[in-house]
């Protein structure tokens, strides 16, 4: 088994559309969730997701990493139909998710958490027949992974729980670029953290998009929004109310689309042609 | 080196009973010493794999009583000796697995499973016993009891088969990737999920293994003592989660070290025999393995509330 890094894919060039979704739709019971939502998601940006509660981001983005199967629409990655029946579905594809709730093991190592449920092992018989773990190759990659990224940590080989919350949301970021081959999904990862520590998560995020990979932030915090997103996707009831980016609306200007104190219909025509 | 604090006090005990008496630091007597550990530190190699992942097996003696019942007659009745011990095993190995399944598949606590458990196994043993013990007489069944001397220490096959087992856990457990799930189910079972870690298949194959484990403690437990008793081994299950926590091993789960449960087995059966050789009274025994164990549970506490 050899380690599938992003590094050793060709990324499609800037702009082109990784990753679709169209008209979905999720009822749950009587709820409707979803109410025929898109998104597009391009080569090299990061497209913040915001909305209210029940807005239905999370619901969408469910539906993006493979936990949620929609009752109608479609997903498309790099033009082709795709069908999600779990998140593992979608990490095959390429696609990889980062929680809010630090999904560390904290008495594990750095390296051992990056490489978790994806050991690398022994080449040859030691690997083969003893299942013998290669721990020097995950040290050095774990090493160079971090180092590429130019995220700081302590030794490699110290435990998560020594980190503070924004280098333990660090190596769980790390862990989703290193695996990453398509696009990486972060769901609130700067909510647990103070400000200091959410600076560093963004800094990963920025580095992360600068290396090709295209990133969909979820996230209720608008300066976050504004500092990293390239594109921002304003959802409401249920489907894209508009889609802007911090250049052409204001955080209270996004923050009334979302509310629905103002109405985003012309923000997602002048984009949606672009 | 989470297995440094209780080599220092199995050291000191050595130390303290070999001053205070001339019988301790005798050959003879540490061999006795490891022989008595031999069964309960094999339950507890199962004990300490169920605890990393952040269950508890109350089980493990029963299951090992029922080995040696179903062995010790089937013998007695003329079977095969090998097909007897066999089916020991795999009878053993199953109740691991009905463990492994009822905690995993049904998400049931495995401190009711096992206690369920543990009443249906003592069940099962005395309708297999029918009031009675089996005198063990054959070879095979007593083989983990021979001994061969090192100098002029007398070392059992059983010894031999324990450390071996402890060599090949401890090999699973720390250099392959089924042991590191193992930590990371008991460390943050949620994150060990959503990397894709398969827990259920770990949490049956661990449950599975440790009823071998059993199985074999069954075995060794027959070359100790040949003679199959229902009555024996009734703290089997407390007596191996003492060893563990003794060890160092946290019953929070993930954290933890296979040695550290040997010095704990250890630990326990140097106290033991070393009071006794004081000519102290054998209450004393308990009290002290009592307050040991409170003293580990409350490090592991207090070091866990530092790092947070």
């Amino acid at each position: 088994m050899t380690v599938e890094t992003s590094a050793k894919v060709t990324l499609p060039p800037k702009g082109t559309v990784v990753l679709e979704a169209r008209g979905i739709t999720k009822r749950y019971g009587q709820v409707t969730a979803l109410d025929r939502a898109d998104l597009e998601l391009k080569a090299g940006e990061v497209l913040a997701v915001v909305g209210d509660n029940g807005a239905g981001k999370s619901t969408l983005i469910k539906v993006l990493c493979g936990a949620v199967v929609p009752d109608e629409g479609q997903v498309l990655l790099d033009g082709r139909p795709a069908h999600f029946r779990s998140p593992l579905d979608a990490r095959k594809l390429g696609i990889e998710t980062v929680y809010q709730d630090l999904a560390v093991a904290p008495a594990l190592d750095i390296a051992t958490n990056l490489f978790l449920g994806r050991e690398l092992r022994h080449k040859g018989p030691l690997g083969t027949w003893f299942r013998l773990l290669d721990k020097n190759r995950m040290r050095r990659e774990a090493q160079h992974e971090m180092d590429q990224l130019k995220f700081h940590l302590p030794a490699i080989d110290s435990a998560v729980e020594k980190l503070s919350g924004g280098q333990r949301q660090g190596v769980a970021v790390a862990r989703a670029a290193i695996f990453a081959r398509r696009l990486v999904i972060m769901d609130e990862p700067t909510a647990a953290l103070g400000v200091r520590e959410s600076g560093q998560v963004l800094n990963l995020i920025r580095t992360i998009r600068d290396r090709g990979l295209p990133v969909i932030l979820i996230s209720h915090d608008m300066p976050h929004v504004f500092e990293v997103a390239d594109r921002i996707q304003i959802m409401r009831l249920g489907r894209r109310a508009a889609l802007t980016s911090p250049q052409k609306h204001t955080m209270s200007e996004v923050v009334a689309i979302m509310t629905g104190a103002a109405r985003g219909d012309d923000a997602v025509e002048a984009n949606g042609s672009a | 080196m989470p297995t440094l604090g209780p080599l220092i006090v199995l050291l000191v005990f050595c130390a303290v009973f070999s001053l205070a008496t001339k019988t301790f630091f005798a050959a003879g007597n540490l061999s006795l010493v490891v022989q008595q550990s031999v069964i309960v530190g094999t339950l507890a190699i199962g004990q300490t794999m169920i605890i990393l992942t952040a269950g508890i097996d109350l089980a493990n003696g029963g299951i090992a009583v029922l080995g040696t019942i179903i062995a010790g007659r089937m013998v007695v009745e003329q079977q095969n000796p090998v097909l007897s011990l066999l089916f020991a095993l795999i009878v053993c190995t199953s109740f691991g697995l009905a463990a492994g399944l009822l905690v995993s598949r049904l998400m049931l606590p495995p401190f009711i499973v096992t206690l369920g458990l543990l009443g249906i196994i003592t069940a099962i043993t005395r309708l297999t016993a029918q009031g009675g013990a089996f005198p063990v007489t054959d070879d095979l069944l007593s083989w983990p009891g021979n001994a061969f001397n090192v100098g002029d220490a007398s070392i059992t096959y059983g010894m031999v088969v324990m450390f071996g087992l402890y060599v090949v856990v401890w090999y699973l457990l720390t250099q392959t990737a089924w042991g590191r799930h193992v930590y990371a189910i008991g460390n943050n079972r949620e994150a060990a999920r959503l990397v894709g870690i398969p827990v259920q298949a770990r949490l049956l194959s661990v449950y599975t293994f440790a009823g071998l484990l059993y199985g074999i403690g069954a075995w060794l437990a027959l070359g100790r003592i040949p003679n199959a008793d229902p009555n024996a081994l009734q703290n089997g299950n407390l007596d191996s989660i003492t060893a563990v926590v003794i060890g160092g091993t946290s019953l929070f789960g993930g954290r933890g070290s296979l040695w550290g449960t040997l010095i704990g087995t250890l630990i326990v059966s140097v106290l033991r025999n070393g009071l006794t050789l004081t000519g102290i009274d054998p209450l004393w025994q308990d009290l002290v393995t009592g307050i040991l164990v409170i003293s580990a549970v409350a490090l592991d506490q207090i070091s866990r509330r530092k790092q947070r």
